[in-house]
């Protein structure tokens, strides 16, 4: 509404306004934003940092203890198994979730056209259902005396398995469970990135004689090399935090052999009532995650600035 | 296949013989391992639908676990009878449906401000929506829990048991990737389109409720889906922070009370999961565009 007068008066009134218009503008902004900061700042950011203030309390939470709990987990045998466990859980999960994305999305964009939406909705079901009821049906198919795959095998004549009865079969089982449950979301994400390479890419590499594997090399996996550090991003802190698989499954056991992170955090200290050794061991969650983030936000920005 | 065939001769005809031979194999190997992928996939599910068909008597049978000899909905009838599953139900769907309005009323007008208002620390803010992502809420149940109980000392308010609770606290999961999706969308719509509604005297709520709301549907539309699913498959916030039967969600309620030791209840467990899926299955079903809009944005637009 300024803007047609403002044409024939002298500069200087119309830089003033422009400065109202701003001031108001950012006024205005900052408003529509304060419930966002609110929430961020009141329930993720406070209680972080309340996390590490308590994590440094002794049991009863009333006197200061520096680093004790922190160095009391450092004895503590559990402890060495939780980090081992966390570590070969996500790291594996997370592999085996982007190699099954990937081939699958190929699988799928190899498909005409008018096929994909169909293959494509059954493959997402795993993501859809809620993650605590569909490990219920894992749990129910890995149970130890009615296994629907041991009754399978037995058929077969393979020798059945103790699923979660024994600790490296629970290790396995609980990366499989993951695996089924996360990589439908690679699935999603690589498709959608492949529809994005240009096809002209991939004809002019078979001009050059380029076979499959060095399509994929060259063109694909160039193309699509913000979308894979991103999902792996994505799904490694989420994996790596993962509460409801582990907590179903094996709520840790055979012997504390599948504890991860979450789980054991929520053992000792909702279920054991030790709230700062809890908060201590949940703390852990958060190096290793900020490292992998910054390696690969560094990587995506780095990526930006060439193109 | 004879459709598949004929599309394959148009796009192909210019091609040589042996690369529409190499282009039919790797078809039909795509087809394979489809298949080979869609049954490890539907594999859970189908089995839970065959238990869930069965009778407690059957499923302790030494039978084929695969097949359903005397199918019967008496599963799905004590649950829908059940005072207790109904509970669950209808506490999930209070808390999803008012989580989904509290997500949407905080992160559509933030997003509108960080993707085109311009104020002091906005970059800095809309990075640090996308950082809130990385605090999980496994590490944020224990100090909750203990301010929960630090507003019951001081207040006099009990936070802890109550299934409002989770209200509160879900839209710390939600609220940071909409936003983050909404942000994407926001920036995708183009500056003609304000400046054009500025210039006929817009002012900025009218600019977002006429133009950027109505512009930005399909990824409000994914957004409201993503808070529904969130906050309706949550499992560890409802484990923490509820403990009697009345107050639980569903995944935490069929989680601490169906599973009763050694009764063969796994009938009416995988009938309770199965009806407890049905609310996200069936928005997947009919909104599955919006749906995966709404995984997706959240990437490729970073």
């Amino acid at each position: 509404m300024a803007a047609v007068p403002a044409a024939v008066p002298a500069a200087a009134s119309r830089r003033g306004g422009l400065r109202r218009l701003a001031r108001r503008k950012s006024t205005v902004a900052f408003l529509m934003a304060l419930p966002l900061i609110l929430l961020v700042l009141g329930l993720v950011v406070y209680p972080a940092l309340y996390s590490i203030h308590l994590a440094m309390l002794n049991k009863s939470l009333e006197r200061f203890v520096g680093f004790a709990n922190f160095s009391f987990l450092f004895t503590r045998e559990t402890f060495w198994l939780v980090v081992k466990q966390s570590c070969i859980f996500a790291i594996s999960a997370v592999v085996f979730k982007a190699l099954i994305g990937f081939c699958v999305a190929h699988f799928v964009h190899n498909v005409p056209a008018k096929g994909q939406r169909k293959w494509r909705g059954m493959l997402l079901i795993p993501w859809v259902i809620p993650p605590a009821m569909s490990t219920l049906g894992w749990f129910w198919l890995f149970d130890p005396s009615y296994s629907a795959f041991n009754w399978i095998f037995v058929r077969l004549g393979i020798p059945s398995v103790t699923w979660l009865g024994d600790p490296d079969w629970a290790r396995f089982s609980v990366i499989l469970v993951n695996v089924w449950y996360g990589a439908p979301f690679f699935l999603i994400m690589y498709l959608a990135a492949l529809k994005s390479v240009p096809e002209q890419l991939y004809e002019a590499a078979a001009i050059d004689g380029a076979n499959w594997w060095q399509k994929i090399w060259y063109v694909t996996l160039p193309m699509m090399r913000n979308i894979i550090s991103i999902t792996v991003l994505f799904s490694l802190i989420v994996t790596f935090a993962n509460f409801d698989i582990v907590r179903i499954l094996t709520a840790g056991g055979p012997i504390d052999k599948t504890h991860v992170f979450a789980t054991w955090a929520f053992l000792v200290g909702i279920q054991g009532g030790d709230i700062s050794l809890g908060a201590a061991v949940s703390l852990f969650m958060f190096p290793i995650l900020a490292v992998a983030a910054y390696f690969i936000l560094r990587d995506i920005s780095r990526r930006g600035n060439e193109a | 296949m004879s459709a598949v065939l004929k599309e394959e001769t148009v796009y192909q005809a210019s091609k040589s013989g042996s690369m529409r031979n190499d282009r039919r194999r790797a078809l039909g190997w795509s087809y394979f391992f489809l298949v080979l992928f869609v049954i490890f996939f539907l594999t859970p599910p189908i089995y839970m639908f065959i238990t869930s068909l069965k009778s407690s008597a059957e499923v302790g049978a030494v039978t084929n676990p695969w097949w359903v000899y005397h199918p019967t909905l008496e599963n799905y009838q004590a649950l829908i009878l059940s005072g207790e599953y109904r509970t669950f139900f209808y506490n999930s769907a209070v808390v999803s449906v008012v989580v989904v309005i509290v997500t949407m009323l905080i992160s559509v007008p933030a997003a509108f401000a960080l993707a085109r208002m311009k104020f002091w620390g906005s970059a800095t803010l809309a990075m640090g929506v996308f950082l809130t992502y990385l605090i999980p809420e496994t590490l944020l149940f224990i100090p909750l829990f203990k301010i929960f109980a630090w507003v019951n000392d001081t207040f006099d308010i009990q936070l802890i048991n109550h299934w409002w609770v989770l209200i509160v606290i879900y839209p710390t999961l939600t609220v940071p990737f909409c936003t983050w999706i909404m942000i994407g969308y926001f920036a995708s719509i183009p500056k003609e389109l304000d400046e054009a509604a500025l210039i006929d005297g817009a002012g900025y709520f009218q600019m977002l409720t006429k133009i950027f709301i109505p512009v930005a549907l399909p990824g409000i539309i994914a957004a409201t889906i993503f808070a529904f699913t969130v906050s309706w498959a949550d499992f560890l916030y409802p484990l923490a922070f509820t403990t009697s039967a009345d107050q639980m969600l569903l995944p935490a309620g069929i989680y601490s009370t169906l599973i009763k030791g050694d009764v063969y209840a796994w009938g009416q467990i995988m009938a309770a999961c199965l009806l407890g899926a049905l609310p996200p299955l069936l928005i997947y079903a009919f909104l599955m565009d919006y749906y995966i809009a709404g995984l997706t944005a959240g990437a490729t637009k970073g």
